[in-house]
């Protein structure tokens, strides 16, 4: 049964050796995805081939709503180049990942701050980047 | 069966040294300053590369560093072991120098570091380039500073810590370093001036951060037995633990608790100790929350009020605990990977060879290492014959 765990179901997510190749290509179609346990019903990230919570073989891809909040946070200042923000979020699905908040200034993000996800089309990948959210589901 | 307890007394530091230290210019190489830390260290110790059996290393800068050692060194090991776990990775060869040499895999151990990265590269060269993807970089964060950054900011909007409060560690390492000839830093420093410093990852300025520097360093161990017999007071091995959960800072669960709080009192129970029997502290400080998380950790400390007890000189010298007596790697010696220094510093407290900057009656030292992003935890105690 995988009705109760986290996020939604991706019926056709491409299978492979690499669960890191299937997690970039589920990203180019501008999907954020995370894994669930059908084991121990924890979210896992990033991609593996079984749970590191329970050990269990047993993990699914699922699509996160792409919610989440600002668990910390970093401002970086290179020399000759614009200040930026670097963060942790906490998906509300329960996995938590690096990324950079964007649309406001680097220094007015906040810890426990609402994020919600931005697609951004690097040169060669797409990189899940978040802006401030109005509230969104929680 | 857990027999690890029987190692507590059986192996002991008998030899400590450095190399050159600070910017030692070009032409020498880290192979040079970390062959330079053996020989001084075996020459402590009253012993030659000939009585050495046990060969423990990680670098940067050379491949299978014991290997490359013992050829440079013309030792030839029946015990070997390249453990890489960062900085922390002198400790964990501590622990498995004692365990090899009770269980009579090897007798006398060589435990050796060199780096000269400030000569070569002015910036810090990390051990262990990865070639698998990564979640973190295409973000940009400034490794490694950005992860401590962030358990940083992640401690004050828990606990009311302050960018003062982790001043005051950068402070007291100072203070400490203005004891200690082979420092690096050792010009005045207050709280105003870490405040005023550069932001490199808000919170921690360039002031929050660890020095570059050269360096190398090397210990030997052997036996209780064969230590009695030799130049020094004996630095017995009472304890020692490992703890790793992560290794990228996104996969640490709570930002601010670290592994330290399992290899701390698994060490301290094998050591049969508590916090409170600890005269001296030595703490992996790459950067200054390191000191109030470990602090807190190995329980000098509740959770979260390390700030507080950092406060007003709490570590510096003339205060309530001697942390970081040589100056720490913010202030004394910061060559890339710094396990080996706190083991040099807190044997020489043991042996009360530490000069102006001893610490009256050390009986018990506590050395703790620190690798990657707050990953590896490692957690050492030492002492003397009256704690045996």
């Amino acid at each position: 049964m995988t009705a109760d765990l986290p996020g939604r179901a991706i019926e056709d997510a491409p299978q492979g050796v690499s669960p890191h190749a299937t997690y970039l290509a589920l990203l180019d179609a501008e999907m954020l995805v995370f894994q669930g346990c059908r084991g121990c019903r924890a979210a896992v990230f990033p991609p593996r081939q079984r749970c590191s919570l329970c050990g269990a073989d047993e993990l699914s891809w699922r699509r996160s709503a792409g919610f989440g909040t600002v668990y910390s946070t970093t401002v970086i200042r290179p020399r000759n180049e614009p200040a930026y923000c670097v963060a942790l979020v906490d998906l509300d699905e329960g996995f938590r990942m690096m990324s950079n908040v964007i649309e406001t200034e680097a220094d007015q993000v906040h810890i426990d701050d609402r994020v919600e996800v931005r697609f951004a089309r690097d040169t060669d990948q797409v990189l899940p980047l978040f802006a401030p959210a109005a509230g969104g589901p929680r | 069966m857990n027999h690890e307890r029987e190692l507590r007394g059986k192996t002991a530091i008998v030899g400590v040294a450095e190399s050159d230290l600070g910017e030692v210019g070009p032409g020498v190489t880290a192979l040079d300053l970390a062959a330079q830390a053996a020989y001084r260290a075996l020459d402590d110790a009253g012993l030659t590369v000939k009585d050495v059996d046990g060969l423990f290393a990680h670098s940067a800068f050379f491949a299978m560093p014991t290997v490359t050692l013992g050829e440079h060194l013309g030792i030839r090991p029946r015990f070997s072991d390249a453990t890489a776990t960062g900085g922390s990775s002198f400790l964990a060869h501590v622990r498995h120098a004692s365990a090899a040499i009770a269980a009579g895999l090897c007798e006398v151990a060589l435990i050796v570091y060199g780096s000269n990265q400030r000569s070569a590269s002015g910036g810090l060269i990390a051990s262990g380039q990865s070639l698998i993807p990564s979640y973190e970089t295409p973000f940009k964060p400034r490794l490694p500073v950005s992860a401590y950054a962030l358990a940083a900011a992640r401690h004050m909007h828990q606990f009311g810590t302050t960018r003062a409060h982790l001043a005051e560690v950068a402070v007291a390492a100072r203070r400490w370093a203005q004891l200690n000839p082979a420092a690096f830093e050792r010009g005045d420093l207050t709280i105003d001036d870490v405040l005023g410093s550069r932001m490199v990852s808000s919170p921690l300025t360039v002031r929050d951060c660890c020095l570059v520097t050269d360096g190398g360093g090397a210990i030997v161990i052997t036996s209780a037995e064969r230590a009695r017999d030799l130049r020094h007071k004996p630095v017995f091995y009472l304890g020692g633990a490992e703890a790793q959960w992560h290794m990228n800072i996104s996969q640490l669960p709570d930002l601010t608790v670290t592994a330290a709080s399992e290899s701390g009192p698994r060490a301290f129970d094998l050591a049969g100790l508590r916090p409170s029997d600890v005269d001296v502290v030595q703490l992996y400080d790459a950067f200054t929350i390191n000191v109030l998380l470990f602090l807190e950790d190995l329980g000098f400390c509740a959770k979260g009020e390390a700030g507080d007890f950092v406060s007003a000189g709490g570590i510096a010298p003339g205060g309530h605990l001697p942390v970081n007596t040589n100056g720490g790697g913010l202030s004394y010696c910061h060559p890339g990977m710094y396990g080996i220094f706190l083991l040099i510093e807190a044997a020489r407290q043991i042996r009360g060879t530490a000069d102006q900057r001893q610490v009256p009656d050390a009986h018990v030292a506590l050395a703790h290492g620190n690798g990657g992003m707050l990953s590896s935890q490692v957690t050492v105690l030492l002492g003397d014959e009256s704690v045996l």
